[in-house]
């Protein structure tokens, strides 16, 4: 297995840059949920001109609807939800200077043409691994849209969290370029 | 007559919903396993080596499985000499339902109106109900949770009959190269042929609940199944979507008679939390 390469958050250009499509990534320090709720909102705000609740620069978003915390625990169960419901309002965030989004699944072209033009990568995370990820969320804080419950806009500090380059910043993308190797 | 009381109903069902939620079946444990020993890709070990250890740690502490914990969908064979006091029989499991997500740490994710005001309900309730009446006195419970990301890749085609078992292949087939890596493989490839449109896809559910490794009882459409998992597992999409020959646990096809003038093929996809509990009352 190759080797992981750890990261910290905010991410800078550099990073984004070296991280390719396969590498095995573990991330450390403080990332953004939303999903399809919470992107509708940002986008509509965006498309009036006005400003977001959240600084979103160098930032990663997960795409996650968390389950709710049992007593003791920092977070519910938190696996990564389908990530093209987001595609729609993706590349308006990216523009904005979103780096970074974890989620699971194929994304639009539109989406992929704007992460080469921004410099920005889409992390996967396992779906359904969703007890085990929440191991490495180690503090849950809802920032905006609190009215959306799962929904809402959370902000996570989290340690190791496990996630594959699957587009990397170039545009190579593993869930093309791997099954063929495995086809017959 | 024999009279059941309808909070035993809303006991079962908040019990069945909670397991089902938090411990898996071990034929997905057992298949799983089975699939890490012949994959050969290592992203895909890796992928199934998380997913072996997430059900240990869900089940182990009684938390969710997948934070998705699904659209509460239940078959229920209701014997006709039952009587149920106390209550009735829609309310009671909606009850039970709720009892679960609430008590549960389970997320609501059911909303009232799908194209307008998309407001969340708050208690993952209504549940969607499929009621058989049976003969005898017993209630037969079958719940599944059903998450999401899986069911957005169901499909439906009305097939002509002279597109037979090879068009049957062909279109399962295409939907899950299509799916790619959306509903989170290796899946359960659930199929209904035959009926209606919506019997097809009724029964393409209701296929998901068959064990892991058993095949339908008639010998042509067992071939069938044993041939669209192998053609599935050709694919190469492997574990979550990242390359591998594990794309597809089991195909189950359920058939039942349908019109003369079609072959309606439904496909319902479910992912590798094949989340499901069954119970008699």
């Amino acid at each position: 297995m190759a080797k992981t390469v750890k990261i910290v958050t905010p991410l800078t250009d550099e990073v984004v840059s070296n991280l390719k499509a396969g590498d095995m990534v573990s991330i450390t320090g403080y990332i953004y949920t939303g999903r399809d709720a919470a992107h509708k909102r940002l986008f509509s705000l965006l498309q009036k001109g006005e400003k977001l609740p959240l600084e979103i620069r160098n930032q990663i978003i997960y795409y996650v609807g968390p389950a709710p915390a049992k007593p003791g625990y920092a977070c519910g169960s938190a696996g990564p939800t389908t990530s093209y419901r987001m595609d729609p309002y993706t590349p308006a965030l990216l523009d904005k200077g979103l780096k970074g989004m974890i989620g699971k699944g194929l994304r639009s072209k539109e989406v992929i043409e704007s992460m080469k033009k921004n410099n920005a990568v889409y992390f996967h995370a396992v779906g359904g691994a969703a007890a085990l990820i929440a191991k490495s969320i180690k503090k849950s804080e809802v920032v905006a849209y609190e009215d959306l419950g799962a929904e809402a806009i959370h902000l996570y500090y989290v340690e190791d969290f496990p996630v594959i380059v699957v587009i990397d910043s170039a545009g190579n993308n593993f869930y093309e370029t791997e099954p063929p190797k495995y086809a017959k | 007559m024999r009279k059941i009381e309808a909070k035993r109903i809303k006991k079962k069902v908040k019990e069945l919903f909670l397991r089902a939620n938090y411990h898996i079946g071990e034929d997905v444990l057992t298949a799983l396993k089975e699939a890490r020993e012949r994959e050969v890709s290592e992203v895909g070990c890796s992928v199934l080596d998380m997913l072996i250890e997430n059900y240990k740690i869900a089940s182990g502490e009684e938390i969710a499985i997948c934070q998705d914990t699904g659209l509460a969908v239940l078959y229920v064979e209701l014997g006709q000499e039952v009587y149920i006091i106390g209550g009735n029989f829609r309310e009671a499991v909606n009850e039970g339902v709720k009892e679960a997500y609430m008590e549960g740490y389970l997320r609501k994710s059911i909303v009232d109106d799908p194209v307008f005001a998309r407001k969340n309900t708050g208690t993952n309730t209504p549940a969607i109900i499929y009621t058989d009446i049976v003969p005898g006195d017993k209630i037969k419970f079958m719940v599944t949770p059903k998450g999401f990301g899986s069911e957005n890749m169901s499909a439906l085609a009305m097939m002509k009959p002279a597109d037979g078992p090879e068009g049957i292949k062909n279109f399962v087939v295409d939907t899950i190269k299509k799916a790619g890596p959306n509903p989170c493989p290796p899946t359960i490839v659930g199929v209904g042929i035959g009926g209606t449109a919506d019997k097809a896809l009724v029964i393409a559910k209701k296929a998901l609940f068959r064990k892991i490794g058993e095949h339908h009882q008639n010998e042509r459409y067992a071939q069938m199944e044993k041939e669209i998992l192998e053609r599935i597992n050709n694919l190469g999409i492997g574990p979550a979507g990242l390359g591998g020959r594990t794309t597809a646990l089991a195909v189950n096809i359920e058939y039942t008679p349908t019109h003369i003038a079609g072959m309606p093929v439904a496909v319902n996809v479910c992912c590798h939390a094949a989340r499901h509990a069954e119970g008699i009352l």
